[in-house]
């Protein structure tokens, strides 16, 4: 890179590089004249320079060359020009690495750190720790105390980073200069008691208590140093969150006060740390919040920043704290830094009221292609959220975004545009065409496979019923002849969806999807072949199962299962209802999401809970031959949360059994239980087969105990039931420091709550992306409906959320979501009943004096249908 | 992950570079080993903090999940490089001290050709002001004292009649030829 000719930098004559044209070959040769005698200081401290710089740029230098450099090097130890003695210090730490036997210069470098020349110690300190290993470091080890403390406040600064540096290798001989480092902490020099500071914190952070006592030490005695008021705010703030101190703590009182710290540096870092505090309230944020709205109109461009983007953070949790900077931040959205204008704008955004919105999404388009990707992502999450604390503005913000869908940007970028896109389509109805269009738009001219292939999947759910789907299908189909195999396939199940719905439609999409059967790829003529056999039956029940809600059962336990059945070949086909179904994911976080790409992480297919369980439970003999584990519920809790034992409870379903998996822990240090059990006294004709007792459970360490109850088979209706659970054990005592128990044990017992077993344990949520569809398909043969009234309930969303919590079913069609100001809504909510018959519940409630609710219940199973009306009932 | 409190630490700073208006590298640091572990990656970073602030003197960016604070004097850019969750008035003092140390070195020549006739000295402060990341010295004036560097382009005439006087003609020429450029 060096050695390139730079045309550029020859022709503008100025700034020439005297290292423009360097060669390692001939710097090495020049090296030679380190041997001669007497020792020219200056062209061999050119050379060192040289070498320094080559190393800097990145130039390899092989073991063999370093070495002899760096023996070469050695000599000039007898020179006694400074700059020049320096420069050795420089090269040893950079060769320390490449070059062999760098310890040959232990002896003078030892002799450097304790001699009478101050300039040369501190780095000399350095460059002998830098090269010193744990079996050295013994030998240098008189050395280093006595320089922690020594009254030259470089040497002694030189000494707490070496020794920091080296904790990391051998922290048991670190640990022994803790006293020394103490001593250094009340040094009067600012820069010694930050070092000295950091290295104690370091060398005792494992020790709560320590750490706890050296912080009242020091919040006491006051500090000189800016920079170790810092750190002690720092070290404050998670021993808070560690302790879960409450604020009411001194240590709390201690960063409080730094707010009124002299130096900026000390007031921000309080404030800061105030701020990212869990549960705060408004009153404790609000003197950081007013520090922060000073340093908003800092001459200072980094004073700024920091200010703007803590408050954006505070506006994130709470919006309210901040609108008192609302006027400052005004100010700074014309900001020349336009990372600055961003982030004000964006916490604007999130504090304004509405009618300030059109305003400052003009003012941020004028500036959105001048920042970075990172801050644009900022600016599309502001938005998002924003769209859904305002839903009306959303044809703004849909503009925006696909103007900024248009301009140039990464993957990230243009992902978090996308998905805020789609979600304001699901939010809102009105805008779900144009941001269709948009979409389509988007992806006539998109290099992200992902991206394209989730737009596809969003065309074909969405775009058969928009008044007209005609449209779309020049998209998706531009996509199979232009696109790779993966969006390709994508483009084929969105066409077959719109075939499938659209009955005008299926002759054209079944032209197309003939020609999608010639494809080159397999997985797309797969798709395209079975779409079209299937499209041409025109059935209903068809196209419902196979092109619209597709399978529900869990892949890993799909791959299980046929591998199971490969394994073991019998005469009956495979049966489907034997795979256990997908848990859906329950409503997938919305996590905070922070402006760094942090989705770097490559997003492994992690095996759902259930797969997890079903692995767990088929290890346990007692519980082989239950067949396919159906559903787990949530954990209950059976105590409270502070006794003597923790003992929580998961409902595994199985087609006829249910296991009960005690979860327990002995929170008690002087007890060993053993033999651990958890009776269960059933209410109704549910039968105890087997328990499975936990050999033993010592303090602190989780086990579990299993109890195995078989269904009633004659009463298929009866599905809920109340269990009465009492733990017995055998308890051994023991010592609380070595956990040895005694001899001698004696059998207790400890009552547990009731277990309810309901009705929505017996049902596995599964979601059906078109209701109407399923609803077809599974007919009105065994439909049943029946009317009830809800007085207890006041309001529509309570009356959903009842619902479906106690049904256990899923929703669908976003129909958990009531529109506001209606009267009336309807429930769509879909399930697998144990024994794998689907049902279908549609719910229409109307709001007067309490709810009423009319439910219709569809299943291929009447029995399905009866238990869910009399369970309502 | 920027919610996270940063562990307490000495170890401030993640990178220190120095590059010159074409974005080339004079000088960089990297103290986080993990961070752009290979020289690809760091002409990589450097290129593009180079693009993202070289047009615009803002002081302060964000990029690759950084906090960048920056300056620039006729054609070279000085840049330190934190953690976002870094305080980034601490990482501003530090640009200052490499900044005024520097400056009083080079007699307030803050240029690349200066910068490159006493390179030595660049890497002495830089050495002085941060160790392996953590902050050694924030005072300018303490840094300078330290370093104790007489500059080459002040003194270059008494350099010249001496290397005359003693003979040494190779010196010389080393001079003259840098006094025509």
């Amino acid at each position: 890179m060096i050695k390139k000719f730079d045309k550029k930098d020859e022709e503008s004559g100025s700034g020439s590089n005297p290292f423009q044209h360097l060669e390692k070959s001939a710097v090495l040769q020049e090296a030679r004249i380190f041997n001669e005698t007497p020792i020219n200081p200056r062209r061999c401290l050119h050379i060192l320079t040289k070498i320094i710089y080559l190393l800097n740029q990145g130039e390899h230098f092989g073991t063999t060359e370093a070495t002899e450099a760096f023996f070469a090097m050695t000599r000039l130890f007898q020179s006694n020009d400074q700059t020049l003695r320096r420069m050795c210090y420089l090269t040893i730490k950079e060769m320390a690495n490449i070059s062999e036997d760098v310890i040959i210069v232990t002896s003078s470098l030892t002799k450097d750190m304790t001699g009478k020349e101050d300039v040369y110690r501190g780095p000399a300190i350095r460059a002998l720790c830098r090269i010193t290993d744990t079996t050295m470091l013994q030998a240098i080890e008189r050395y280093m105390k006595q320089a922690i403390v020594d009254k030259v406040p470089s040497v002694s600064s030189s000494a707490l980073v070496s020794s920091l540096h080296m904790v990391k290798m051998s922290y048991d001989v670190v640990k022994r200069w803790v006293n020394e480092a103490q001593e250094a902490a009340s040094s009067d020099n600012i820069m010694v008691q930050y070092h000295a500071l950091g290295l104690l914190y370091h060398l005792r952070k494992n020790d709560r208590l320590a750490v706890s006592k050296m912080l009242n030490k020091f919040t006491k005695s006051g500090l000189k140093s800016p920079f170790a008021y810092c750190m002690l705010i720092r070290i404050a703030s998670r021993l808070l969150e560690e302790t879960e101190g409450g604020h009411d703590s001194p240590l709390f009182d201690f960063i409080e006060s730094c707010l009124r710290n002299k130096h900026e540096m000390v007031v921000y870092e309080a404030a800061s740390a105030i701020v990212h505090m869990p549960n705060c309230t408004a009153r404790e944020l609000a003197p950081a919040v007013s520090v922060l709205q000073l340093f908003c109109s800092s001459p200072k461009a980094a004073l700024r920043y920091a200010a703007v983007r803590t408050l954006n953070k505070v506006a994130m949790k709470h919006p309210s704290a901040v609108t008192a900077c609302n006027l400052d931040l005004e100010n700074l959205i014309t900001d020349s830094n336009r990372s600055i204008a961003t982030l004000a704008i964006t916490t604007l955004l999130k504090t304004g009221s509405e009618s300030s919105v059109d305003r400052l999404m003009k003012q941020i388009s004028s500036f959105v292609s001048e920042i970075s990707d990172e801050f644009k992502v900022v600016v599309v999450q502001a938005i998002s959220a924003l769209c859904q604390k305002y839903p009306r503005k959303h044809s703004v913000m849909m503009n925006f975004l696909s103007n900024m869908l248009r301009d140039d940007g990464g993957f990230e970028y243009k992902r978090a545009i996308v998905d805020c896109i789609i979600g304001i389509i699901e939010e809102n109805p009105e805008s779900k065409e144009t941001g269709l269009a948009h979409l389509c738009e988007f992806i006539e001219d998109c290099e992200h496979t992902v991206l394209a292939t989730k737009i596809l999947h969003l065309l074909g759910r969405e775009g058969p019923r928009t008044p007209s789907p005609s449209k779309y299908i020049r998209f998706i189909f531009n996509r199979v002849v232009l696109e790779s195999e993966a969006v390709r396939a994508a483009a084929v199940s969105a066409l077959a969806k719109f075939g499938a719905q659209n009955d005008d439609l299926l002759p054209s999409v079944l032209v197309l999807m003939q020609r999608c059967m010639m494809d080159s790829d397999d997985e797309v003529r797969d798709r395209a072949t079975f779409y079209m056999n299937v499209l041409q039956q025109k059935q209903k029940a068809l196209n419902a199962a196979y092109i619209f809600n597709g399978l529900s059962v869990s892949i890993p336990g799909l791959e299980k299962s046929l591998h199971q059945y490969t394994l073991e070949p019998s005469e009956k086909p495979f049966d489907m209802k034997t795979v256990p179904l997908a848990t859906t994911p329950i409503t997938e976080q919305k996590t905070e999401m922070a402006p760094v790409a942090s989705s770097k992480l490559p997003e492994k297919l992690a095996p759902s809970r259930q797969d997890i369980y079903q692995e767990q439970l088929a290890a346990i003999p007692e519980f082989q031959g239950l067949g396919p584990l159906f559903k787990s519920s949530e954990p209950v809790q059976l105590t409270e949360a502070e006794t003597e034992y923790v003992v929580r409870c998961i409902k595994h379903t199985f087609a006829n059994h249910m296991v009960f998996q005690f979860d327990c822990t002995n929170t008690l240090n002087d007890q060993l239980l053993q033999k651990v059990v958890v009776q269960m006294e059933p209410s109704e004709a549910y039968e105890v087969v087997q328990y499975v007792p936990a050999a033993s459970l010592p303090y602190s360490q989780p086990g579990s105990c299993y109890c195995l109850v078989r269904l009633p088979e004659d009463d298929p209706t009866a599905v809920s039931c109340t269990f009465s659970c009492t733990m017995k054990y055998l308890v051994r005592d023991c010592d609380p420091n070595t956990g040895e128990p005694d001899d001698d044990g004696y059998d207790d017992e400890y009552v547990l709550e009731d277990l309810e077993v309901t009705v929505a344990d017996h049902i596995q949520k599964v979601l059906k992306p078109n209701f109407a569809a399923a609803w077809e398909e599974v007919g009105d043969e065994f439909e049943k409906e029946e009317t009830f009234a809800l007085s207890s309930v006041r309001t529509l969303d309570e009356a959903v959320g009842n619902i479906i919590s106690f049904l256990g079913m899923q929703p669908c069609e976003r129909s958990d979501k009531v529109p506001e100001n209606k009267n009336s809504h309807v429930l769509f909510l879909a399930g697998v009943f144990r024994g794998g018959h689907d049902v279908l519940v549609r719910s229409r409630l109307a709001l007067a004096d309490g709810v009423t609710m009319q439910v219709t219940v569809r299943s291929g199973e009447e029995t399905v249908v009866d238990v869910i009306l009399a369970s309502v009932g | 992950m920027d919610f996270m409190a940063l562990e307490p630490s000495l170890y401030t700073v993640k990178a220190v570079l120095i590059l010159d208006n074409d974005g080339n590298r004079l000088l960089s640091k990297y103290y986080d080993p993990q961070l752009y572990p290979s020289i690809k990656e760091q002409r990589n970073f450097e290129k593009n903090v180079f693009n993202k602030s070289h047009k615009a003197d803002n002081e302060i960016a964000f990029l690759e999940g950084m906090t960048i604070v920056y300056k620039s004097s006729i054609d070279v850019f000085f840049y330190v490089v934190g953690s976002t969750q870094e305080n980034e008035l601490m990482l501003m003092m530090v640009l200052n001290c490499l900044f005024e140390s520097l400056s009083q070195i080079l007699r307030k020549n803050v240029e690349k050709r200066f910068l490159l006739d006493n390179m030595d000295g660049v890497f002495l402060v830089v050495d002085e002001i941060i160790d392996g990341g953590v902050i050694l010295e924030s005072d300018p004036q303490q840094v300078v004292q330290k370093v104790n560097y007489r500059p080459v382009s002040e003194q270059a005439y008494g350099f010249v009649l001496f290397d005359y006087i003693t003979g040494n003609v190779e010196g010389q020429g080393d001079r003259s030829l840098r006094g025509a450029l």
